[in-house]
């Protein structure tokens, strides 16, 4: 195709799970930036969660499998850094895929995603990964993690 | 070497020593809890300087960034002297870090308006991390120092001894004022005043003294430094030096 069909990458990259939180892909997490064709070959721009977040590795190297796998091989991937990641970028679907696995989606207030309660205690600002941090709910006593603002 | 590829080591040295340190209390922290905040701190300082060695690396042309964190010996080191200092007890730690937080929080938040347009996004991305670094080590330096009388009496001691790394943070050389001259650097001397306010504001809240301003170490703009750096490089450097082209 003349232009490439960057739709179709898009749909391609969107099966591909979060390694840490595989409730939602790789695109719900905001973490592609733009598709993009020239030259006979498509551009993927990635740009990490967090400078030293582990599953930048883990996730480019399943972009490249997936993309062999579905015949597709005029590709590089580029790291950009500019503007930086936000949960902002989550949209209201992908924060309630999040509640819906346990993780309180990031939000000014955060409330239990078992119970809805806003009486909630922080444990410590830092959960199993660097994107969460570890809450307690005091009304139904359930831990879980809350995917922080950035 | 020119100057920019010179202030952009600086900052990757720091972050990588300051994460070099943190990641030593992986499996050592005082709760889980800590362990995993400590070790997530050391990550997030590691990604920070791959970053910027990523960007050296580019601009200086026959060094990869790993080249540049492993194949360096002390001497051509220039991260802060308060980067390198001992982990000590939980208290030392969170003083040393608390008062590197402070800095770096308003380094990157200058360093972020740079006409150089790597620095500024680098300094951007890091800077969203360094707010929670600084959350971190400030509440904790207010619960250790409102805490029991011996909580507080070790970290007064802690925030004495480093105290004298304190004063270069704010030191501009030739390299600085090149940078600044074109719009790159910062003035760390303008970062003295919001640092102050930082400082002053939480040491009170955790009930301890200032102390007063004495014989302040330099010298890491120029590759002096420490004791200790030399110890942790021997550490952390081994294994790519012993093993050249080792792969895991
Ligand atoms: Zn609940």
């Amino acid at each position: 195709m003349q232009n490439g069909n960057t739709a179709h990458i898009w749909k391609l990259l969107n099966t591909i799970p979060d390694p840490e939180i595989p409730a939602i892909s790789i695109v719900e997490l905001g973490v592609i930036r733009d598709v993009t064709f020239s030259d006979k070959s498509y551009t993927i721009l990635i740009t990490p969660t967090y400078s030293g977040c582990p599953a930048v590795k883990t996730f480019t190297d399943d972009i490249k499998e997936c993309l062999k796998e579905n015949g597709v091989r005029n590709f590089k991937l580029k790291l950009i850094y500019s503007p930086a990641w936000t949960t902002d970028w989550m949209t209201d679907k992908t924060k309630e895929k999040l509640r819906k696995y346990g993780i309180a989606p990031p939000s000014n207030t955060v409330r239990c995603p078992q119970c809805n309660s806003k009486n909630v205690e922080i444990l410590s600002e830092f959960g199993a990964t660097a994107c969460k941090s570890m809450c307690r709910c005091s009304n139904c006593l359930e831990p879980f993690e809350f995917f922080k603002c950035i | 070497m020119n100057s920019l590829i010179q202030y952009t080591l600086r900052i990757a040295d720091s972050s990588l020593i300051l994460g070099q340190r943190m990641s030593q209390w992986c499996s050592n922290g005082p709760t889980l809890e800590e362990d995993i905040a400590m070790s997530n701190i050391a990550l997030d300082l590691f990604g920070q300087a791959n970053g910027f060695y990523e960007y050296a690396a580019q601009l200086d042309g026959s060094r990869s960034a790993d080249e540049l964190a492993f194949k360096r010996n002390e001497r051509e080191f220039f991260n802060h002297q308060l980067s390198e200092q001992e982990n000590g007890n939980f208290g030392t730690t969170t003083v040393r870090n608390f008062l590197h937080d402070a800095f770096n929080f308003l380094f990157y938040t200058e360093l972020a308006s740079s006409k150089d347009e790597t620095l500024a996004a680098l300094s951007a991305k890091s800077l969203k991390e360094v707010k929670y670094h600084l959350r971190h080590s400030s509440n904790w330096l207010i619960r250790l120092g409102d805490g029991t009388q011996e909580s507080n009496m070790k970290v007064q001691e802690s925030l004495n001894f480093l105290w004298q790394y304190t004063g270069e943070l704010f030191e501009m050389d030739e390299i600085d004022n090149e940078m600044l001259d074109e719009g790159a650097g910062v003035d760390n001397n303008k970062l003295r005043k919001g640092w102050d306010e930082i400082i002053n504001s939480t040491i009170e809240k955790a009930k301890l003294t200032r102390p007063v301003d004495g014989y302040m170490a330099n010298g890491s703009k120029k590759g002096i430094h420490t004791e200790h750096l030399g110890f942790l490089l021997a550490e952390m450097q081994f294994l790519p030096r012993a093993y050249p082209d080792a792969k895991w």
